[in-house]
């Protein structure tokens, strides 16, 4: 039992806010500096902006569903066949009664999954990856089969629902116009953040306030309340919370269940998204486990999660908007990133990360040199592609709860 | 006895389980489950059917053999799909691309398949042993980028030619087949079937009568012990993965040396997943795979034969997907009671050897 | 409130408990005085844990009836006997590294005053009490061993409990974080506290009790009054016989090194503190070098940096003059160093795999167990016969070699650990706490072990918590503080208590042979 001495308790530590804005601002300020350097000027659009919150929405919903789940100690790679219940839920449900019954609908199939992924996880403690793999099995058997049954009379089409009702769309006005014509202005920055702010205050649908609201929910409910302090108990020590009159079992279900009604909530996002006519075979096109990897790059918090899904939005918004030359763009941005980087940390004296960072820019600006524009085929790919990068970087520092994954028995502590 | 109870139970009983939860289905559906259970199992005689079983069942042995490398030391690979799709993708460019003789032209197209999953489940083996990024998370993400990755591949101006409306590898000349054994009307059984086989027995050498196979099962095990006892984790995380890569990089090769003979957009895709599911209900024991393989490919055939009858073959799915559920529970719950057992009966021997000796001092 | 007639805070009478194939709790009766300390002796296995937790509501007992206070009750959960006025400090820790000190007092009683700012100012009154000194936001995880087990007491009387068991709460400190832990409970005996001391350590127990009862087998055998009773009486109690010694006999040592560790150092990780330093030592053949320290300064890493587990910064270790500094651990391995880890199921055992495989671990490139060659054949018969061979000479009970090694008992595992690191002739051999949490008999069999195979050459390095052990085994003592070697004892003439305090440093020249 080695106290590895950490980092000085009592040394000022820069307040959160003032991180994330830096964060944010320092983001900006690159994609500005890309956009205007590289012509791009798509990177920074309104229309943008607007694919991509569309796109994070549901790697949001994948990734908040991973957090409730793994926080409760519950490794849940089944969030993809969740998500794909909380799809055809969705249009079942919505191309009857519309969407707010979609929405109803999708988080009542994705909580009954995870349901079945509790029963297997924590009652029977089967291994958890076995069990995720199987409820995603399960569940394209399922829909599959239900669609055949269900929806194929009316659709004609066993792969597909009839058409669903989708949520209107709204703007935020008047900022949402003011933003609009300071963006056409084409002024350096100015207009760049006007297309970003832009793009998230307008053409929103409920779903997209829920989606983001849901982020500093969860955060309260699991950080600052009895219920989330016994949750996160079961995943750091859930013999300790046990000997304290936990009753772990309980919340692993509760932690599980609302998993998986998030990624059902996830699949109904999908369902409802503004251009698509309801359920549609591999529509989920593997969103939940992005939103799983989502949340591993936020290191199993809710901003963290948020971040991971709006790069993945992001890129792919990008890619679909704008396709591969503005792809081709963003690795001008990477390289502007990685230079800031080393620069950072050159300047603490952490000469390692800063020379992995001079390398690592130099690689992608040789890339962005070379080529004129990225294939689509791999563009398609750009998310899949940063969450391998991000992991193989920052792995080492990421914290896990505890206990995620093992068996726990009851009355078994100690 | 014992032993035959723990190996054969639990399958049985997740199966009987299964086939009851389908039942229900159909008769809520208002189809026959006795309907469909005839059509299923009268199908086999029937054209084709028994050759393509066999046909697809070594395919999904040889998926399962590779995921079942990874389990014996605890390692998910979920990434067979992606290795085995971009090794076929890969091994059909360059078969088709070579003149030589043949044999010689069969082999290399095996090795290169081989080595293209390798290297694949090299990049996830890397992460893991290096740089700690679980495997689970890296395959996924590998399988979505060989996806992008092949259809770069095959694009006209890289290495596809266009034929038709499907774009495919330049075709592999005859000398690169790998020949079958045909049963005239009940079709062709792939040669690589035969491959299958030799891997299925140099799995079971391997993992029971080498040093390696030791080391892996003592890693899957106990990590820690195992590194006490002189096994180097890294080195076993590395040539686990790698391993299971090459084999999964055969995955695709019955269909691509037997039938197909050039990769295309339309190739099959999801063995990768059936052979995760194939190795759970065999419990990565050899033989078990081997049923368990031909039980999931007699099910892919039942869908059509029902599909003929009007039952939805999806049914199918369902049927599989619960088999998996309910067998990775069976399992659990047995290997529990049999634990408990085993303690029970160690420590009952030797209350009465101590109440012996006692009586005897 | 129960009536004031009620002599007995806690009372358990005819307390049956019996596991598959055991009976571990066999009709015993404890009566706990308010307002006493109450020790429950036993060896390990005696059935003191499983008592506890039925006392606690971790377990339902078969048999047997709980009263608290002269009030019948029955603890279905944990939340039972809290409810009660029943806490208890366990032995491991149930802390969450990763949560707070604050977290983790208030998961589970967060009912009593919510976990805002009224929280806060009981927890600060509380840590007053037991003398916790660190902020309550700071994570648990870099707290030191003495302050979580304040935190641990903390979390019990936060939730009103005024009866409180400690289980073997000394284990993991030094003699003078006992002294402020015993300071701390004589002054909240005076307000009125109850505790439940279980200890087997029998010298403490005589220093804080005011009754002792002594339990063996799962049976009561009786109680003892502290201030009268000696400690090899109470010892001879717990066990029902003449307490086995680890003394050694006639030195053996030659002058053939068989172990020489230079300057050796293990960075620690990320920019920390290094967790060894300038580490020189020497085991020769035939003799026993001891290593004492508290837990947690570097001994495990010493280990297992010899082992080549971990990768030293720089230094030497060379067996019998060959150089091992940058052989892997099967290489030292076959060189001839033999293991026994401190922690036999995390390290020593695949739990699941029967005996004989059990046998070949560590073994696996070696005859008997391997035929070598290129695909490093093993030879599962010899592999089985060795295990017969060590079940056979080590007294391993257990009904065959094919029995997974789960299913042994904890001193019996031991004992195919030993064996199998005694085989194919080693010339070193490191023992990690070789007899922890194994019965008194495997214990003198361990011991004995170890004598005949020092007296047959073999080097030994030797750590462990058990002060009597290591006085009574070793040929020379060495004292390890903060990652390094700081002092030289002579088992001959150091007591338990100089080596204490030359452990904590607290002897004042850190430097000094004891």
């Amino acid at each position: 039992m080695s106290a590895a001495p950490q980092s000085d308790p009592r040394r000022p530590r820069i307040p959160t806010w003032v991180r994330v804005v830096s964060v944010v601002a320092a983001g900006v300020v690159i994609l500005s500096v890309t956009a205007t350097l590289t012509g791009q000027y798509q990177l920074t659009s309104r229309g943008t902006t607007q694919a991509a919150v569309l796109l994070l929405l549901p790697i949001l919903f994948a990734g908040l569903g991973g957090l409730w789940s793994e926080r409760a100690g519950v490794i849940n790679i089944g969030l993809e066949g969740m998500m794909i219940l909380g799809t055809w839920g969705a249009a079942w449900a919505g191309y009857q009664w519309g969407p707010w019954a979609a929405v109803l609908g999708g988080i009542v199939l994705g909580a009954l999954g995870g349901l079945l992924h509790a029963v297997a996880t924590v009652t029977f403690n089967v291994n958890h990856i076995v069990s995720g793999v199987a409820i995603t099995l399960l569940g394209m058997g399922v829909t599959k089969y239900l669609s055949t049954l269900l929806f194929e009379p009316i659709s004609q089409n066993p792969r597909q629902s009839p058409r669903v009702e989708a949520f209107n769309t709204f703007s935020v006005q008047p900022v949402a116009d003011s933003l609009a014509s300071v963006e056409s202005q084409q002024r350096v920055l100015l207009s760049d953040v006007a297309g970003l702010l832009g793009g998230l205050l307008s053409g929103l649908t409920p779903l997209v306030i829920i989606g983001f609201a849901l982020v500093p929910i969860s955060y309260l409910v699991l950080w600052r309340t009895r219920f989330g302090l016994r949750l996160r108990s079961c995943g750091e020590n859930p013999v300790a919370a046990e000997s304290l009159g936990v009753k772990v079992v309980t919340y692993k279900y509760v932690g599980v269940v609302i998993s998986g009604a998030l990624a059902g909530l996830g699949g109904a996002a999908l369902t409802l998204n503004p251009g698509q006519l309801g359920y549609l075979e591999g529509q989920t096109g593997g969103r939940g486990y992005i939103g799983l990897a989502a949340m591993i790059f936020g290191n199993w918090r809710p901003g963290g999660l948020l971040a991971g899904s709006a790069l993945f939005g992001y890129v792919d918004g990008v890619q679909l908007r704008a396709g591969g030359e503005a792809v081709h763009g963003l690795l001008y941005g990477a390289t502007i990133l990685a230079v800031g980087l080393a620069v950072v940390w050159v300047a603490r004296r952490r000469w390692r990360a800063a020379l992995i960072a001079a390398v690592a820019g130099a690689v992608v600006y040789g890339v962005y040199y070379s080529i004129d524009t990225v294939p689509r085929e791999f563009a398609a790919y750009a998310p899949q592609l940063v969450t391998l990068l991000v992991l193989a970087v920052a792995s080492q520092r990421l914290r896990p709860p505890a206990a995620i994954g093992l068996e726990y028995r009851r009355g078994e502590g100690d | 006895m014992t032993r035959a109870r723990t190996v054969l139970l639990p399958p049985a009983l997740a199966i009987v389980f299964a086939a009851l939860l389908c039942a229900v289905a159909l008769l809520i559906s208002g189809d026959s489950p006795v309907t469909a259970l005839r059509v299923m199992v009268t199908q086999v005689g029937e054209g084709t059917t028994a050759v393509d079983i066999v046909n697809s069942g070594a395919i999904y042995y040889i998926a399962a053999l590779a995921v079942a490398i990874g389990f014996q030391m605890k390692l998910f690979n979920i990434g067979i799909e992606g290795q085995y799709r971009l090794a076929a993708c890969v091994a059909a460019i360059v078969g088709g691309a070579l003149v030589l003789p043949p044999v010689v032209h069969t082999l290399v197209i095996i090795v290169v398949a081989a080595v293209v999953g390798a290297v694949w489940a090299g990049i996830a083996a890397l992460l893991k042993a290096y740089r700690g990024v679980s495997e689970v998370i890296s395959t996924i993400m590998l399988n979505f980028i060989a996806t992008g990755l092949i259809a770069f591949l095959i694009r006209p101006d890289s290495f596809g030619v266009l034929q038709g409306n499907n774009i495919s590898t330049a075709p592999i000349e005859p000398s690169g087949h790998f020949p079958g054994i045909s049963f005239g009307s009940s079709g062709t059984l792939f040669g690589m079937v035969a491959v299958a086989v030799l891997l299925g027995l140099g799995y079971w050498f391997l993992l029971n009568r080498t040093r390696f196979g030791f080391e892996l099962k003592a890693s899957g095990e106990s990590p820690t012990a195992a590194t006490a006892g002189g096994v180097d984790a890294r080195r076993m995380v590395i040539i686990a993965l790698v391993l299971s890569g090459a084999v999964a990089g055969l995955v695709g090769l019955p269909e691509l040396l037997g039938r197909d003979l050039a990769y295309t957009l339309t190739s099959p895709q999801g063995y990768g997943f059936t052979g995760i599911a194939v190795a759970l209900l065999g419990r990565n024991h050899p033989l078990g795979i081997a049923l368990g393989a031909l039980l999931w490919a007699f099910l892919d055939k039942s869908a059509l034969a029902l599909d003929n009858v009007g039952v939805p073959r999806e049914i199918v799915l369902i049927m599989q997907g619960s088999v998996v559920l309910s067998v990775v529970i069976a399992y659990e719950i047995v290997r529990r009671y049999e634990l408990a057992a085993e303690q029970r009966r160690v420590a009952a021997q030797l209350r009465s050897a101590a109440a012996a000796e006692k009586v005897a001092s | 409130m129960a009536t004031s007639a009620a002599e007995f805070a806690v009372e358990l009478s005819g307390i049956t408990k019996r596991f598959p194939g055991v009976v571990a709790n066999d009709d015993i009766h404890l009566q706990v005085r308010r307002g006493e300390v109450h020790a429950l002796c036993g060896e390990n296995g005696a059935g003191k844990s499983t008592l506890m937790k039925i006392l606690y509501g971790m377990q339902q007992p078969d048999e047997g009836t709980i009263s608290v206070n002269g009030e019948h009750v029955r603890f279905r959960s944990p939340s039972d006997a809290i409810k009660a006025g029943i806490g208890m400090v366990h032995q491991h820790f149930m802390l969450a590294d990763n949560l707070t000190v604050a977290e983790n007092i208030l998961l589970g009683a967060e009912g009593l005053l919510g976990i805002g700012g009224a929280a806060r100012r009981r927890i600060a009154e509380l840590a007053g009490t037991v003398g916790l000194d660190v902020d309550p936001r700071v994570l648990v995880e870099r707290l030191g061993v003495a302050d979580r087990q304040r935190v641990e007491i903390i979390k019990v009387l936060y939730r009103g409990a005024r009866t409180v068991i400690l289980d073997e709460p000394t284990a993991v400190l030094v003699p003078q974080e006992v002294g402020e832990l015993f300071d701390t409970l004589r002054a909240m005996r005076s307000d009125g506290f109850t505790f439940l001391f279980i200890s087997h350590k029998l010298d403490e127990v005589r220093a804080i009790a005011d009754s002792i009862t002594v339990i063996r087998r799962g049976m009561s055998v009786g109680t003892a009054d502290p201030a009268s009773v000696t400690s090899r009486q109470l010892a001879e109690m717990m066990v029902g016989s003449e307490l086995p010694s680890p003394e050694t006999r006639d030195s053996t040592v030659t002058h053939r090194e068989a172990l020489r560790v230079e300057g050796l150092e293990l960075a620690g990780e990320s920019g920390a503190r290094p967790v060894l330093t300038g580490i020189d030592l020497v085991v020769r053949a035939g003799e026993v070098l001891g290593i004492a320290g508290v837990e947690g300064n570097g001994q495990t890493e010493l280990v297992e940096t010899i082992m080549g587990m971990r990768r030293a910064s720089s230094g030497t270790v060379a067996l019998a003059g060959r150089d091992l500094s940058h052989a892997s651990t099967l290489e030292r391995r076959e060189a001839g160093i033999g293991y026994v880890p401190e922690d036999r199921t995390r390290h020593g055992l695949l739990a699941s795999q029967p005996l004989w495989a059990n046998r070949m671990l560590g073994y696996q490139s070696r005859p008997p167990v391997s035929r070598g060659g290129f695909l490093g054949l093993l030879d599962r018969g010899a592999a089985r016969r060795d295990t017969e061979r060590i079940v056979a000479e080590f007294d391993v009970r257990t009904p065959s070699v094919d029995v997974p090694a789960a299913a042994l008992s904890g001193g019996n595992q031991q004992k195919l650990v030993v064996g199998r690191e005694l085989s194919g002739d080693p010339v070193l051999l490191i023992a990690s706490h070789p007899t922890r949490g194994v019965d008194v008999g495997a214990q003198a069999g361990i011991w004995e072990e170890l004598r005949r195979a020092r007296a047959r050459g073999l080097a030994v390095l030797l750590v462990s918590a058990d002060l009597d052990e290591l006085i009574g085994l070793s040929d020379r003592i060495k004292v390890m503080l903060r990652g390094t070697l700081v002092a030289d004892a002579d088992p001959a003439t150091v007591t338990p208590e100089e080596l204490g305090a030359a452990m904590t440093g607290a002897d004042g020249s850190a430097e000094a042979v004891v």
